[in-house]
Formats: C-alpha cells, sequence, structure tokens
C-alpha cells in the first residue's frame, strides 16, 4: 500500500470490509448519516452503543433506555451478602452521553419493523436503518400460581433489578429475619436469565447469615435435578457453611408448584407445604414485552437471530441480542450480551455497506462467588453453526474441583477485576 | 481489496497503524473484543487483568500457545486459549501490539 492510509480504512479493515480508504465513506454517502437506533441500556444495549458510537464515527447512535441509572445483576447477589453497597452496582450514563450518543430515558412501546420505526410512550417516533434490540427480560407472572406483581413485595424475586428496589428489599428481609430462621429459594427451569445466579445467590446469603445468624438455614427448591458449576458449588457449601444449604432437586420433590405469600408459604408440586420465614423467588422467565409484544418471539417466548448477525429470524433489519435472544447453549450472561452486542453492530454496519457479516466468535466468562476469598468459574467459546451456536470442542469448562485455596482466592480476583473491566467497556 | 477473514484483516490493520503511524486502535476484531471483559480498557490492563495493549506480538502469541497446550499454568486462560485457532490468536496478538 503506498497511499496515506485514514483511520476509518483501518477500522473497515479490522472489520474484514474493503481496506479501501474510499470503501468506508461510502457507508456515509449511500445512507446519508446511517441511524443505529439501540433499545436497552444494559450489558447488550450499552455495549452496542459505545461500540458503535467509537468504532463508527459515521454512525447516528440513539439509545432508548427508561431507567436514568443503570444497576447491574451482576454482583447484585454480593449486596445480599452485605459485601457491596447499591452504589457500588450502579451506573450512570454519563460516558456514554459525553461520547456522543444521543439517550433518550423513555419506554419503547412499538416497533414498525416495515416501516422501521419505534413509537416511545413520551409521544416521540424514532426511524432508523438498524435496530439494535436488548430489552432483557420479563417475569412471566402467573406462569409460577400465587407469585403476581403483589406477591413480589413480599417474596422478591430480585431477578430484574430495575432501580435496585427489589435487591435492596430482600437485604433488608434477611437483616430483619430471626437468627434461627428459614430463607426459601424457588429456582426455575432452564432456560433463564444468569444460570449460575440463584446459586451464588445461595452462596452470599448463606456467608451473610454464617456470620451474622449462624442457626439459620437455607432451603433451596429446584426445578431442576442438575445445575450450572454444581459440584463446585456443593463443594463450596460444604466447606464454607457446613449443612446450612440444603438443596432440594426437582426428583425428590424441590419444584415449586404455588407460592402462598400471605402464609409465607412455597408449596412443592407434591403438596408439601415449607413455611418460610424469608423467600426469594427467581420466576420462569421470557424475552422483554417489547420483543414479544412487537411478533419477534417464537412460541418458546425467546427471539430467534441468525447466529452471525444477530438479525432477527421475523424482521432483519432488527439484531436482537442480550437475555431476550435464544443463544442457547450460550448463556443468558452479561458477558455474551457484551460481545454479541459488539458483533450485531459490526453486521448491522456490514449489511448497511452491501457487505456480509464478519467473522464471529463469542467469549463468555462467568465468575461466582461462593464465599469470602473464594471464586469459582465456568468459560465457554462460541461460534456460529450451520444450525445455531456451537460450543468449540475442548476448550472452557469449570474451574478444577479439589482443596485449591490459590485458585479459589485468585478466581474471586479476577472476579472484582470482570465487573471494574466490563462495566468500563460498557460504559466508559 | 476485499478481506474476510480476520487475521487478515488484523494484519492489514496493523500494516495501516505502521505505515500511517496512527496511535489509536481502531475496534478489535471480535476475538479480541473478548479480552476486553477483563483486561480493561482497550487491553490496557486493570486491577488483576493482565496489560495486553503494546506488547509484542510474538510474545503474546508465545503466551496463549503455552496456555493452549498447558505448559503454562493460568487461573483460567488455560481454558479460554483452547478456544481458540492459530489465526485468531495471530489476530488477537496484531490487534494489542498495534496499540501504542
Amino acid at each position: 500500500m503506498t497511499h496515506a492510509p485514514t483511520r476509518r480504512a483501518a477500522l473497515g479493515a479490522t472489520l474484514g470490509l474493503i481496506a479501501s480508504p474510499l470503501a468506508a465513506p461510502a457507508l456515509s454517502r449511500a445512507q446519508g448519516q446511517a441511524r443505529l437506533l439501540v433499545i436497552g441500556g444494559g450489558f447488550g444495549g450499552a455495549s452496542a452503543a459505545r461500540f458503535a458510537r467509537t468504532s463508527y464515527p459515521e454512525l447516528q447512535v440513539t439509545l432508548v433506555e427508561p431507567l436514568t441509572r443503570f444497576v447491574t445483576c451482576p454482583y447484585g447477589n454480593l449486596l445480599l451478602g452485605g459485601t457491596r453497597q447499591i452504589g457500588d452496582i450502579t451506573h450512570a450514563y454519563d460516558g456514554l452521553r459525553a461520547a456522543g450518543i444521543r439517550i433518550l430515558h423513555d419506554w419503547a412501546e412499538g416497533i414498525d419493523a416495515g416501516a422501521k420505526r419505534v413509537r416511545l410512550r413520551g409521544g416521540e417516533t424514532l426511524s432508523y436503518d438498524k435496530l439494535i434490540l436488548s430489552p432483557g427480560i420479563a417475569i412471566r407472572f402467573g406462569a409460577l400460581p400465587g407469585y403476581d406483581e403483589a406477591a413480589a413485595e413480599v417474596f422478591p424475586h430480585a431477578w430484574v433489578p430495575g432501580d435496585g428496589s427489589q435487591t435492596l428489599l430482600l437485604r433488608r428481609q434477611l437483616e430483619a429475619m430471626p437468627d434461627g430462621g428459614v430463607v426459601g429459594f424457588s429456582i426455575p427451569p432452564n432456560p433463564f436469565r444468569c444460570p449460575p445466579g440463584p446459586y451464588e445467590r445461595i452462596s452470599m446469603v448463606a456467608a451473610y447469615l454464617r456470620r451474622h445468624k449462624p442457626r439459620s438455614k437455607i432451603l433451596a427448591l429446584d426445578a431442576k435435578d442438575a445445575f450450572s458449576k454444581q459440584g463446585l458449588f456443593q463443594d463450596g457449601w460444604k466447606a464454607l457453611y457446613g449443612d446450612m444449604v440444603e438443596w432440594v432437586p426437582a426428583s425428590r420433590d424441590g419444584k415449586v408448584a404455588r407460592v402462598d405469600p400471605a402464609a409465607k408459604v412455597f408449596e412443592t408440586e407434591f403438596g408439601e407445604r415449607h413455611r418460610l420465614d424469608v423467600g426469594n423467588v427467581i420466576p420462569p422467565q421470557s424475552a422483554a414485552r417489547i420483543v414479544l409484544g412487537s411478533g419477534l418471539a417464537a412460541q418458546t417466548g425467546w427471539a430467534e437471530v441468525d447466529p452471525r448477525s444477530f438479525a432477527s429470524k421475523a424482521a432483519p433489519d432488527i439484531h436482537i441480542v442480550g437475555d431476550a435472544m435464544n443463544g442457547a447453549p450460550m448463556p443468558k450472561s452479561g458477558y455474551i450480551a457484551n460481545n454479541t452486542a459488539k458483533q450485531a453492530v459490526a453486521s448491522a454496519v456490514a449489511a448497511l455497506r452491501g457487505e456480509a457479516p464478519p467473522e464471529a466468535v463469542y467469549f463468555n466468562t462467568c465468575y461466582s462467588h461462593v464465599g469470602e476469598d473464594y471464586g469459582i468459574s465456568i468459560v465457554g467459546i462460541f461460534r456460529p453453526g450451520a444450525g445455531g451456536f456451537v460450543e468449540v470442542p475442548n476448550s472452557g469448562g469449570v474451574s478444577p474441583r479439589g482443596d485449591l485455596p490459590e485458585q479459589r482466592r485468585l478466581e474471586a480476583i479476577h472476579a472484582d477485576t470482570w465487573y471494574a473491566s466490563i462495566t468500563r467497556d460498557m460504559f466508559g | 481489496m476485499h478481506l474476510s477473514h480476520p487475521l487478515g484483516a488484523a494484519l492489514l490493520a496493523t500494516s495501516l497503524f505502521a505505515a500511517g503511524g496512527a496511535v489509536a486502535a481502531g475496534p478489535a476484531p471480535l476475538a479480541a473484543q473478548g479480552c476486553l471483559g477483563c483486561h480493561g480498557p482497550n487491553g490496557a490492563g486493570i486491577g488483576s487483568g493482565a496489560r495486553l495493549a503494546g506488547r509484542e506480538a510474538a510474545e503474546l502469541e508465545s503466551i496463549m500457545r503455552a496456555y493452549r497446550a498447558d505448559q503454562r499454568q493460568g487461573t483460567i486462560m488455560n481454558r479460554i486459549a483452547r478456544g481458540y485457532t492459530e489465526q485468531d490468536i495471530a489476530a488477537i496478538a496484531a490487534y494489542f501490539a498495534a496499540i501504542r
């Protein structure tokens, strides 16, 4: 190459686009200033908006997010354990605004995929060239008999953090509980947001109880017979908390069939009624309402997408990322939302330029805290395949089992590093 | 000139940066984006996440290969490195090496 390359050409080159300084500006000439609209300001949406704005300066990026601050699901369990405060897990959008992203704190009420328009509750209608949809999950109130919005004030879910009030409510209930009380967990069948999340939560609640209310018990009622990092969690519970944690699988009548908030009871499939002092219902879930209401979800309640571009199978100009999308066998995790969001943006830009989506590889690590200085992890690397997402054989996996205190200590430190790093990547 | 492979693309990006004397990096290939969740803004390092930016490509490649072959013991990097091809590793190393 003899010409003096532009930065923009280099940007195009890294994404596998035409490596000529004339190529990238073609997007601007052909499209005017192409409009990328992002719905949802969490791990998927914030990552998409910031990546788009910093990588493709020619894009006009708008982010629609109802809340003015984002409370992360990750590390919410540490708030329950008492080692984090709400401010530690709350993030403002100032960095994204400063990067030149237009941010509208409003609800997206409906998507007209044909006209490529989104209607906001506040009355505005936004047109887009490409839409990145990352609205997260909705709780299927009513799917578990007895569990409705009112019940969530007695038995908090704390699974969609919103403004943090659900997580704080659960923390207050734990603080108010007498020593010797029973904390119950109702854990749903797959798929749900954050597969190891319920078990990290059990661990962090156990850590709190052991220190402050050591005669208390944890009763974890599960609709499954196996769970993420199961051996590692159970080793940790035994080592750190003795017999405080009782986990009951579905095959031993662990599936909660009904909750009774007035009596503070979880009732299992075969009719056993467990009276609780504090109850945490991790409820059945689906993609967020905007996905269901716009006809973008399959019968399963989750959105089906192309595994390379994340284009919706129902509307090709809408790329759906984050927990709303069926990415199995990838987990519904913040890390997957973060890096699939970038691939979705790169693919949307490639499509605007008439190019194929770039090569893809998706990376996930989920750390869980089991106790103080005690972390474990699961790693997964995935690629698009003919029929969906495929995990790379002989890669990834969980931490080694055994009495490995240095491994556990380092993973707890790395977990904190992950939180610091990924939230910087999302919010600047 | 079409480039559809991240290796070629990343190498080209490297040569462009070198020729143009660019300081800032463009978007990492997606393989390298995966590193940013733990290794700080653009691989600058953060907490216990080692700095990747500005290190020699040959050094980064040899570390990744050693993890992959279990010749070097990491906390989680051995499990991670096994998910990446030679071409991915070259692209990742070239990207971070080009950041000045």
